[in-house]
């Protein structure tokens, strides 16, 4: 038996561990995009991988956004697995007639006869340093919008190892939506093969009188405004959405039916995104059992601007986040503390 | 064509098609062919010339008129007219359609009708050949509008720089819906020479004559299978019926094209032209052909009486497939 063990690496490391493993594992694997065998390999995530398996099966592309996503389905029909890297979701707009009109519909429109395209899709959301209305965007509840197509959105390196390694498993094409300011952050993954689940929400941390539902970095951060709040003795429980189709909803309802205050934190715009979709389900499940009316907060409602005070206010601070609680708690919040947002520092390589 | 054998084997596929589509176009009106079609009468030989030089383990797609294509790679007569009854013994159990039409058994592996999609999905099978050093190759059809995406080109740029073995066949027949060519491309735009400046070779053929295409097809196969590269094949033809639909367009008084211009071409039918050359120059009689005619009208009957006693899907079938695991 071989044993497995624990340490810690970043996310970034994990990304490139599981794709080493699963080339390692299936000859039927390749890796492609823009910049995979650059020396900085996408943020550290594709150049291992570039090193031990070389050119044939690590393909930098040209910059082809559709036919790409339409070259690795027409793969997929004779038996290729692709693993299709975007440096930042946003070039995805290009792909979607591939992936929304295709990928996601092929095993069902033609009744599983014409096989199933286990496309892995993995993009990259940006934050901070300026980057602006065209390079921090994320667009995970457009995807969700679609049946057929999976969408993950790993907030830390064992999900992020284990996310893609189950999806490499997966029958369904797949978009993981990775987050930029991740990829440096360390945590505890499970050397070998360590799969983790593409379909539950996680609570992350218990909590009996608020329930936060995140998405990807804004995990990290509710996690934060939560042990500051503990010092308060205000009780948050904080849930790790992790897969936005399908989207675990019962484990947001048990948090929900056990706090009666929700608030969701999404990486994307508030309207029409993933907090509406949550917001949703509960209202339609038992709207009664809320003690206060649901809140949703994400990116303002404009494309990111670049100035750094405007930037700055786009995203939730978390003061704003104290106010908002402090008001569905009905209570004073007296934390003075500001507690730094995970991208202060961030200066790229992006 | 080196052969009156290959000849008459290509005018018994024509044929075959062309009684499915024309009996496609007369149960169309009773409703119960709930799909929009794009009926390929007319462009015949285009499927069944290139067809006929591929080898079993070369690998199809196609577009929206994909009929022809399905048919001419050996798909059932009797599983099409279930899939646009929308019967469960249907290609795609009835929830395709017209135009989303599969049967891997003969290597037909997908339709999609939005213009340039099955274009990148050969590219994409012919990568995987040459990922795994086998002799094979991908062939695509599509229409003259694909020339008008930008995918097409993604495509050919990527085909090229990898030397993918892909045979682009574009079925010029110069309209996209009822756009016609001098409305969407400049004056005296050549399809192929625009093909060759991104590294492709390409040729040009009359699409409506199998002998024709059949030989141009048996160049290309042989310049992708000795690893050169992608080559496109464009086949000028004419489709005769409306752009979707089982009429004609003179029928609703549309004008985007003349009837002569229509009659015009019906003279240039493929079928015609090759019954003529079975028998003027092989020795073939009018009894023999007519009663090619005779044996796939009666096959054609007895499939979609056949077809129409399939069932429906179940409506416990409907979230089938959605996800595989």
């Amino acid at each position: 038996m071989t044993q497995t063990f624990t340490r810690k690496i970043t996310y970034a490391q994990a990304i490139s561990e599981a794709t080493c493993l699963i080339m390692e594992a299936d000859p039927n694997v390749v890796l492609m995009g823009i910049g995979m065998d650059y020396s900085s390999g996408v943020f550290g995530t594709t150049s291992e991988a570039f090193n031990k398996f070389g050119t044939e099966r690590v393909i930098d592309t040209p910059a082809m956004e559709n036919a790409l996503t339409g070259i690795a389905i027409g793969s997929a029909t004779v038996g290729i697995k692709p693993i299709l890297v975007h440096a930042r979701n946003d070039f995805m707009f290009l792909a979607l007639d591939q992936l929304l009109n295709v990928c996601a519909k092929w095993n069902y429109m033609f009744n599983g006869n014409a096989g199933s395209l286990p496309i892995i899709n993995r993009a990259v959301i940006g934050r901070g340093w300026g980057q602006g209305a065209t390079h921090s965007q994320s667009i995970q509840s457009i995807l969700a919008h679609f049946p057929g197509l999976r969408v993950v959105m790993p907030s830390n390196p064992a999900d992020a190892k284990g996310m893609l390694l189950s999806a490499w498993k997966s029958f369904d094409p797949i978009v993981i939506l990775e987050h930029r300011s991740l990829f440096e952050i360390e945590g505890q993954v499970d050397d070998g093969i360590a799969f983790s689940d593409l379909v539950s929400a996680k609570v992350v941390k218990e909590g009996s009188d608020l329930t936060i539902v995140a998405t990807s970095i804004c995990v990290h951060e509710s996690l934060l405004i939560a042990l500051e709040l503990e010092t308060l003795g205000i009780s948050i429980e904080v849930v790790d959405l992790r897969s936005i189709q399908p989207i675990d909803c019962i484990t947001v309802l048990d948090s929900v039916k056990k706090t009666g205050r929700l608030l969701i934190y999404d990486t994307s715009w508030v309207n029409f995104g993933v907090g509406a979709e949550i917001a949703a389900t509960v209202a339609e499940n038992d709207g009664m059992i809320m003690k206060t009316p649901i809140v949703r907060i994400g990116q303002l409602g404009v494309p990111a601007p670049v100035s750094k005070p405007l930037e700055d206010q786009h995203y939730p601070s978390s003061r704003s986040v104290f106010d908002i609680i402090e008001k569905m708690m009905s209570r004073n919040i007296t934390s003075t503390k500001t507690i730094p947002s995970i991208t202060k520092g961030f200066q790229g390589p992006y | 064509m080196s052969s009156d054998q290959e000849l008459l084997e290509c005018y018994i596929k024509m044929v075959n098609i062309r009684v499915f589509e024309e009996k496609v176009a007369s149960e169309y009106p009773l409703g119960e062919m709930r799909t929009p079609t794009h009926l390929g009468i007319g462009q015949e030989a285009v499927a069944v010339g290139v067809l006929s030089q591929r080898e079993p383990t070369d690998v199809i797609f196609s577009h929206h008129r994909c009929h022809n294509h399905f048919l001419a790679a050996g798909g059932s007569t009797y599983s099409l007219f279930c899939e646009l009854l929308g019967r469960v013994d249907g290609c795609s159990g009835g929830r395709g359609g017209s135009v989303h039409l599969v049967d891997r058994s003969v290597n037909f592996l997908g339709t999609s009708p939005i213009l340039t999609q099955a274009v990148a999905f050969a590219a994409g099978a012919a990568f995987a050949f040459n990922f795994r050093k086998q002799q094979r190759a991908a062939i695509v059809f599509f229409g003259d509008a694909a020339f008008e995406e930008g995918t097409m080109w993604e495509t050919f740029n990527f085909s090229v720089l990898h030397k993918l073995p892909v045979l682009f066949v574009c079925e010029n027949n110069l309209y996209s819906t009822e756009s016609s060519l001098e409305k969407r491309v400049p004056f005296n735009t050549s399809f192929t020479e625009k093909s060759r400046a991104f590294g492709i070779f390409a040729s040009t053929c009359d699409g409506n004559d199998v002998e024709e295409v059949s030989k141009h097809s048996r160049n290309a196969f042989e310049h992708i299978k000795s690893g050169y590269g992608p080559y496109l094949l464009e086949c000028l033809t004419y489709r005769t019926r409306e752009h979707v639909g089982p009429n004609f367009d003179y029928d609703f008084q549309r004008n985007y094209r003349s009837k002569e211009e229509i009659q015009k071409w019906m003279t240039k039918c493929p079928i015609i032209n090759s019954g003529e050359i079975l028998m003027k120059v092989y020795g073939f009689t009018k009894t023999q052909l007519l009663s090619i005619n005779r044996r796939a009208s009666e096959e054609i009957e007895c499939a979609f009486n056949l077809a129409k006693k399939s069932p429906f899907p179940s409506l416990e079938s409907h979230f089938d497939h959605l996800y595989g695991l």
